[in-house]
């Protein structure tokens, strides 16, 4: 069947990836669900939560206030915690309760801003998908509502898009990637969204080129290519020679205003390599791969665009749906977070690769940073 | 600050109201991981294979779980979609994935533990044809139907319902008149008890999940004459045996009250036939204890947490009755403790009580500078002291000398700092963990 599994785990959900990409942005993000049910997020999917403090708050539902359709209840609670703790927006989002009894999150964000004259904004999550599509519709969400026509435009401007600790989990991924872009001259307008403000993601429109470094930050690279015509490249920067070859297609899309998906790439010879995650990021090690030498393609189970992938690629997601494909694929190593190791097929070498979005905490204290050439060294100590 | 805001995290005891001490609100989840939760309570029944059936959000908590405890192969799931929910085969989909995974077993479970969650519940899903069903197809396997519904919280709280449905697999043995069970606790209650000392004094033989170490030896608690329970949520599971079996059932509530305390034993003693023992000793050593206890810590603030004890406020009453400063309690209901909340509200008026999720409270560990010795996790975390009492729901400990081991618990935080965030992170207190 399509959505069992016998033994791995599942991926975060969307409302997970909601609360991540807005963590750090000074809002108050209400997710409407029951008592306890922000514990996951706290503990399993948000590396943060000790250290860095964010109003990320959970309305407490109850089968009473669910039965009655009391929506006021998390109206004036969120007006209440607001008035409290002046967050700059709200967003409020939806877990499967509030669809199961038809929440209108629309008309809850519209009566909360006219009641706290704050920003709201509806996320559309219901706990039923992938963290991927909440971090997007979050992204979009922001860019939308901040984003201001460019008042000082850069040419070698560069927007990050896509970034959360649920792909990025290493704590120094955000300053590398920064550094990479730096020292191939380009300047960082902003990052969507970590380690920014919202004042800075507010100038993303002075950018000349978007790098899209997950499937989240898709939707506002989009929606700033229509607002603003700024084109867009699908990569993360993982490996030498993958990083070189995305830092040309980002100078290319300045150049031709043209989208790219450098993280398509795949090489067609040499020893076969399954790399299984997020489409951008593990799309990006699999092309590193192929300029490198090696046969390798990519099981992507969760959201994607298809021009992310390439045709060798599978978006099998079930659990029985992707050791048939591994088992089709027969390849000599496959990197994958170190949970899937009960389903891979003998005889592939499992060189184990931590994704925070599946394994949460389990591993955080051998989280690689594989910015650049880092990736390079950390392929050739664990394949060793 | 605190009389501007409008949902104050904080009041003096005096002010407070016993029926409702805060009004519900927006909650903050502070990160202390030391409660357990129901993936954590179905592990105790010897291969028992848990299967949920629910939203990937839901899925999520619980996978990890039995991630973190290393025990992925005794759990699955099956993850709802939105067409599930409206296109007719809700059941159907679930017979069909559960015997799709226990197919793929390596092992038949003897106990499939199926939790179905608040959707199931809201879109009337037929548990029961579903257990029907399933035990027809597999008449090897016991199928229990669980509940992950923290929607239903109050009116089918999921730990106390996991807690009762943890001995539905239990079959009627021919009763043991020298045989008790301890029901529904979450650890072994320790040896020292004078609870245990009594059963066994008086030639019983004592049942406890928590001990059990094969499927059979966990069948044998259904043949106990006499059950014990003294944890709040695990008197519904005692209540399921009288209903089942006939075996009464004692509730003995884990209170540091010396009465309260020998009321229990006298109760016990009552039901079992036996001399209720003299416990002069006993209370000596426990005022002893105390008596240390206060000389080492002065008058340090002392914070205690709803999740360290079943009755915090009891062991506030006690530790003010010995002369120790408690300044704080973090709890957001009165439960059985209510004769000790009353005391303090006369006599430590000016114990202030904290939210323990009040959206307020996220910027609490910044502001604590004085020194607080704290009694659980989250007094821990929230009065930001590596000299804590690291313990979930009084730990097994009981009666005097349970006063007597937390009373050392207590000195020893005092003493010894504790490496907090590495403590508090670790989910499920006594529980396997990868993260150490």
């Amino acid at each position: 069947m399509k959505h069992v599994a016998k033994i791995i785990p599942c991926y975060a959900a969307d409302s997970a990836g909601a609360c991540s990409a807005l963590y750090e942005l000074g809002g108050m993000t209400v997710v409407h669900d029951a008592s306890g049910c922000n514990s996951t997020f706290a503990t399993f999917d948000e590396p943060r939560w000790w250290d860095k403090q964010s109003m990320t708050y959970i309305s407490a539902l109850t089968e009473l206030d669910a039965i009655l359709g009391n929506d006021e209840k998390i109206i004036a609670d969120t007006a209440a915690a607001a008035a409290d703790q002046k967050p700059a927006f709200i967003a409020v989002c939806g877990s499967p309760m509030p669809m199961m009894i038809g929440v209108d999150f629309d008309a809850l964000a519209f009566e909360i801003e006219q009641r706290t004259g704050i920003r709201t904004f509806p996320l559309h999550t219901n706990g039923m998908h992938s963290y991927p599509e909440g971090a997007s519709e979050a992204m979009r969400a922001i860019a939308e509502a901040y984003v201001q026509p460019p008042d000082n435009k850069l040419a070698n401007g560069v927007n990050i898009l896509g970034m959360t600790p649920l792909d990025f989990g290493n704590a120094n991924a955000v300053k590398n990637v920064r550094g990479w872009l730096e020292n191939n001259e380009f300047t960082v307008v902003s990052c969507f969204a970590m380690g920014d403000t919202l004042d800075a993601l507010s100038k993303a429109a002075n950018a000349s080129v978007n790098l899209v470094v997950s499937y989240s930050g898709l939707s506002a690279a989009q929606y700033l290519a229509e607002q603003f015509g700024i084109p867009y490249v699908c990569g993360a920067p993982i490996g030498g020679a993958f990083s070189d070859f995305l830092a040309d297609a980002l100078r290319n899309a300045i150049e031709s205003g043209e989208n790219a998906y450098p993280c398509a790439f795949r090489g067609s010879s040499g020893k076969k390599v399954t790399v299984i995650g997020e489409a951008v990021s593990a799309g990006s090690i699999a092309a590193q791969l192929g300029l490198t030498g090696f046969h390798a393609n990519m099981i992507c189970p969760l959201p994607h665009d298809e021009n992310m992938r390439n045709s060798f690629d599978s978006d099998a997601f079930a659990e029985d749906e992707m050791r048939a494909v591994l088992a089709e694929m027969q390849p000599d190593f496959v990197i994958a977070d170190p949970l899937y190791r009960f389903i891979l097929p003998q005889g592939a070498k499992h060189l184990e690769l931590a994704h925070i979005a599946f394994s949460g905490r389990c591993y955080d204290k051998i989280l690689p940073d594989l910015t650049d050439a880092r990736f390079d060294a950390w392929l050739e100590q664990i394949a060793k | 600050m605190q009389q501007n805001l409008k949902n104050p995290p904080k009041k003096r005891i005096a002010d407070a109201d016993a029926a409702c001490l805060f009004p519900t609100g927006l909650e903050y989840n502070p990160p202390a991981r030391g409660m357990w939760n129901i993936v954590q309570m179905g592990m105790l029944i010897p291969d028992a294979h848990q299967i949920y059936g629910c939203a990937q959000g839901c899925l999520r908590g619980v996978v990890l779980t039995a991630a973190e405890m290393n025990a992925l192969e005794r759990l699955s799931w099956i993850s709802l979609t939105e067409e599930d929910m409206f296109n007719g085969t809700l059941e159907q989909s679930l017979v069909d994935g559960v015997s799709e995974i226990v197919d793929q077993l390596d092992r038949r479970p003897p106990v499939v533990l199926l939790f179905l969650s608040c959707m199931h519940l809201f879109a009337g899903c037929d548990f029961d044809a579903v257990i029907s069903d399933l035990s027809a197809a597999y008449p090897d396997i016991c199928f229990v139907d669980c509940y992950m519904t923290p929607t239903m919280r109050d009116s089918v709280p999921p730990v106390v319902q996991t807690c009762r449905q943890m001995y539905v697999p239990l079959k009627p043995l021919p009763k043991n008149p020298k045989a008790a069970a301890i029901i529904g606790n979450d650890r072994p209650t320790d040896e020292d008890a004078e609870l245990l000392r009594i059963l066994r004094g008086a030639g019983y033989r004592v049942h406890d999940l928590t001990r059990c170490k094969s499927y059979d030896e966990y069948l044998q608690i259904a043949e106990s004459s006499l059950n014990i329970t003294y944890l709040p949520t695990a008197f519904s599971a005692g209540e399921l045996l009288t209903e089942r079996f006939g075996t009464p059932c004692l509730h003995l509530p884990n209170s540091f009250d010396y009465d309260e305390i020998a009321e229990n034993y006298r109760r016990l003693c009552e039901a079992i036939g036996a001399d209720c023992p003299d416990f002069s000793a006993e209370i000596s050593a426990a005022d002893q204890a105390l008596e240390r206890l206060h000389e080492t810590v002065g008058d340090t603030k002392i914070a205690i947490d709803y999740t360290v004890v079943t009755q915090p406020f009891s062991l506030a009453k006690l530790l003010c009755q010995h002369g120790m400063n408690v300044k704080y309690i973090i709890a957001d209901t009165v439960g059985e403790d209510a004769a000790a909340f009353k005391w303090l509200q006369q006599y430590s008026p000016d114990i202030e009580i904290y939210a323990p999720a009040n959206v307020n409270m996220l910027h609490q560990p910044e502001q604590a500078a004085e020194p607080v010795l704290a009694i659980g996790q989250k007094a821990a975390y929230y009065f930001a002291s590596d000299h804590f009492v690291n313990l979930i729901l009084n730990g097994g400990f009981y009666g005097f000398a349970g006063i007597c081991r937390i009373a050392e618990l207590t000195e020893d935080a005092f003493r010894t700092e504790k490496d907090r965030r590495t403590v508090l992170r670790h989910k499920g207190f006594g529980c396997a963990s990868c993260l150490l």
